[in-house]
């Protein structure tokens, strides 16, 4: 394993796995945990996770989130880094928590120390290789909570010169052909409870966006997002399209 | 689980070709505005500079609307205000009644069109003439703007060609926009001369000058004050920029933003009244000064109505203007409606999936998307928040502060993979009318763990 390793020795990372990912993808977990080990990461699992609120905030309900805010703080209290595969989540409780938890007389401030795992592997850990090899032609989607709030990449609105974090990480796989759709980081229509209240709307989005990566032809959609791709994947199996979704953290961790 | 705006954006998606079109037409006008801002290496600074000077306007309006009076009626003008809908309709009014007008032309204004001024003159016997093609187009068609810098964006060229066969005896069947607007713009030819008043909107006020700055593409502002000698110029209070440097910001911005275009045709500066004519100008409130007052939504006043949030707005481009509830559609339209009435216009705030694409294109940087995200949190408190929402809201939060049943929920939650279609894949299930529901792990990542299957 060659990297530069930036990150302290003893610094612990606890590992985020939203609701989702531990019930529909529990491979992106387990991809995640060999990936920051492979790194020299000193993670843990604080146990018996459930979910950020972030569901219940974007519907309206901030008030249904707060405990699940509270519990998510004390979780992670003795955590030096929090570190998660799913942007979106992870960006929720960075922006959220600080007003949600405000007035609580415990503060762990999980906001100040939650990273995306692609956001921190590339900003902390800063690998100069990888050992993963994914011999395929893979179409980058970017989300809006990873490009806009998060800042994984440069929104194609800005005049600031490009840059794409998930692109520089995926740049590290052998043999892998990165290519990025038109429209590179439009809505793909997934937006929480967005999908089912406006699943007409949400549904054209989708395969608008599953076009657009068809289109690229690449046979993989890899994105920092599983909610996105979940929403893109069940397209996909409903029109039987030929292209397939994996989550970045498995291309990174391909082999391991 | 479902809106006035959801039920409407699926009809309007039912039409794949139309909705199809509109999509990639309004999305070819965001690529030019990305084309054109990019050409400026200053564009971030501009937003910047853009959105304090609009913070500042507004947070000194008094001082700057005062000066503006005053140097407008040093000017010549005729200076009025009006607090609400009902007087500057009534302002209009009475300056046309003593002028004896029955002609009446007006260029675009979306301030005309939150006023309900047209019916309002029409009821009393004033022929209101449009003088925008587009607003013109509308107005024959009896039908209102789908946006606010496009406004018949939504009519494909054939359904115009149809409409001006009947309207100016044009040739059935030839649909050539050349031909089209020449036809339109005979046609208007004759009702600017027929004018006896002339109205425009204004895109700015200059507080140091007390002159009104109207950008249009077409002249026909300029055309309408050309000819008739009484003009009458009217704009919301939060038009105001302090003076002609700021005003240099937000000209190099509006047109790049709203339609990709350097700046628009026509940039006229509107000062004083023509030789022996007159300038009526009407400076109107009409709830913007309660937006003043509330921190989560000020920016809202910060808006120019360039019109690119909704040229990027992935659900206004694929559900059209006529779904939204509110008159003015799309990102800046939800919060407008919202601060207008929440309990007549709640049902557009379902049409946002949080992208955050606006936010980026606002050139004035309205934070479009964090004020739906706030309108959401309230629509519980107003007592319109959808039930179902809040069920699954509450159902969720119940099994997720409980990690046991949480843990169960996952164990058993694979059962579902194996149901028949029939009971997943019914009317009651929103998700699946769209697309496949995701297959549960037979093992959840927290099982995993427990069974040190993860290493």
């Amino acid at each position: 394993m060659f990297y530069r390793n930036k990150i302290d020795k003893k610094m612990k990372v606890g590992l985020f796995i939203p609701c989702y990912i531990n019930a529909v993808y529990p491979e992106v977990g387990v991809a995640s945990y060999k990936l920051l080990k492979s790194l020299g990461v000193d993670v843990d699992y604080p146990l018996d996770q459930t979910c950020c609120g972030q569901p219940m905030a974007n519907a309206g309900f901030e008030n249904e989130s707060k405990e699940l805010a509270k519990r998510f703080d004390r979780l992670f209290e003795s955590y030096d880094y929090i570190v998660g595969p799913s942007a979106s989540c992870v960006v929720f409780v960075r922006d959220h928590y600080g007003n949600l938890l405000e007035g609580e007389k415990h503060r762990c401030a999980s906001e100040g120390k939650i990273y995306d795992i692609c956001e921190f592997i590339h900003d902390v850990v800063k690998p100069s290789s990888l050992q993963a090899s994914f011999p395929h032609k893979v179409s980058i989607q970017n989300s809006c909570h990873g490009v806009r709030l998060m800042k994984l990449s440069s929104p194609s609105e800005l005049n600031i010169p490009y840059y794409n974090k998930l692109r520089d990480l995926l740049s590290l796989v052998k043999d892998i052909t990165i290519v990025e759709p038109e429209r590179p980081d439009e809505c793909c229509g997934f937006g929480g409870m967005f999908a089912v209240e406006e699943h007409d709307v949400s549904g054209q989005m989708g395969r608008d966006k599953v076009k657009r990566h068809m289109a690229t032809g690449a046979e993989y959609i890899v994105g920092a997002d599983g909610s996105c791709l979940m929403h893109q994947n069940g397209i996909i199996s409903r029109e039987k399209l030929p292209i397939k979704t994996i989550h970045i953290v498995q291309v990174l961790a391909a082999g391991l | 689980m479902s809106t006035k705006h959801s039920k409407a954006a699926g009809k309007f998606l039912e039409n794949k070709g139309l909705a199809a079109w509109h999509d990639e037409t309004l999305w070819m006008v965001r690529a030019k505005r990305d084309k054109v801002s990019k050409e400026v290496p200053e564009w971030e600074h501009l937003r910047d500079m853009a959105s304090a000077i609009k913070m500042y306007s507004n947070s000194h309006l008094e001082q700057l609307l005062m000066e503006f009076e005053k140097n407008a009626l040093a000017n010549g003008a005729h200076v009025y205000w009006a607090k609400d809908a009902d007087e500057y309709c009534s302002i209009v009014y009475n300056i046309l009644n003593g002028h004896q007008v029955k002609h009446f032309i007006k260029s675009k204004s979306m301030l005309a069109e939150e006023c309900g001024l047209n019916e309002f003159l029409e009821n009393k016997g004033i022929e209101v003439v449009e003088s925008d093609l587009g607003e013109r187009i509308l107005q024959l068609m009896h039908q209102r703007p789908s946006h606010i810098v496009m406004p018949a964006i939504h009519i494909k060229k054939e359904k115009i060609g149809e409409l001006f066969v009947r309207e100016m005896g044009t040739e059935p069947g030839n649909n050539d926009q050349t031909y089209l607007t020449h036809a339109a713009r005979k046609n208007l030819r004759r009702k600017f001369i027929e004018a006896e008043a002339a109205m425009t909107g204004a895109n700015f006020a200059v507080a140091s000058t007390g002159e009104c700055i109207v950008c249009t593409n077409e002249g026909n502002a300029d055309m309408g004050t050309s000819q008739p000698k009484l003009q009458i110029t009217a704009f919301g209070m939060e038009k105001i920029v302090p003076d002609r440097d700021a005003l240099g910001v937000f000209t190099r911005l509006l047109a790049r933003s709203g339609t990709g275009q350097p700046i628009t045709t026509y940039t006229s500066h509107y000062r004083k009244p023509r030789k022996g004519g007159e300038l009526h100008i009407i400076i109107v409130d009409n709830g913007r000064s309660r937006i003043l007052a509330d921190k989560e939504h000020i920016k809202a006043l910060n808006c120019l109505r360039c019109g690119a949030c909704m040229n990027t707005c992935p659900v206004y481009r694929r559900s059209g203007g006529y779904s939204y509830t509110y008159f003015i559609p799309g990102p800046i339209g939800i919060n407008l409606g919202m601060l207008k009435s929440p309990l007549h216009y709640y049902d557009n705030v379902s049409a946002c999936s949080l992208c955050y694409s606006c936010q980026n294109v606002c050139p004035a940087k309205v934070d479009l998307a964090d004020q739906i995200y706030h309108w959401r949190q309230q629509l519980h408190t107003l007592g319109v928040a959808s039930s179902s929402k809040k069920l699954m809201s509450g159902g969720m939060k119940f099994l997720m502060l409980r990690p046991a049943l949480f843990n169960f929920a996952l164990k058993n939650a694979p059962i579902v993979n194996s149901l028949p279609r029939g009971m997943i894949y019914n009317d009651l299930n929103d998700w699946g009318k769209e697309r496949e529901i995701p297959e549960f792990a037979k093992e959840s990542f927290n099982e995993m763990w427990k069974k040190n299957k993860v290493k």
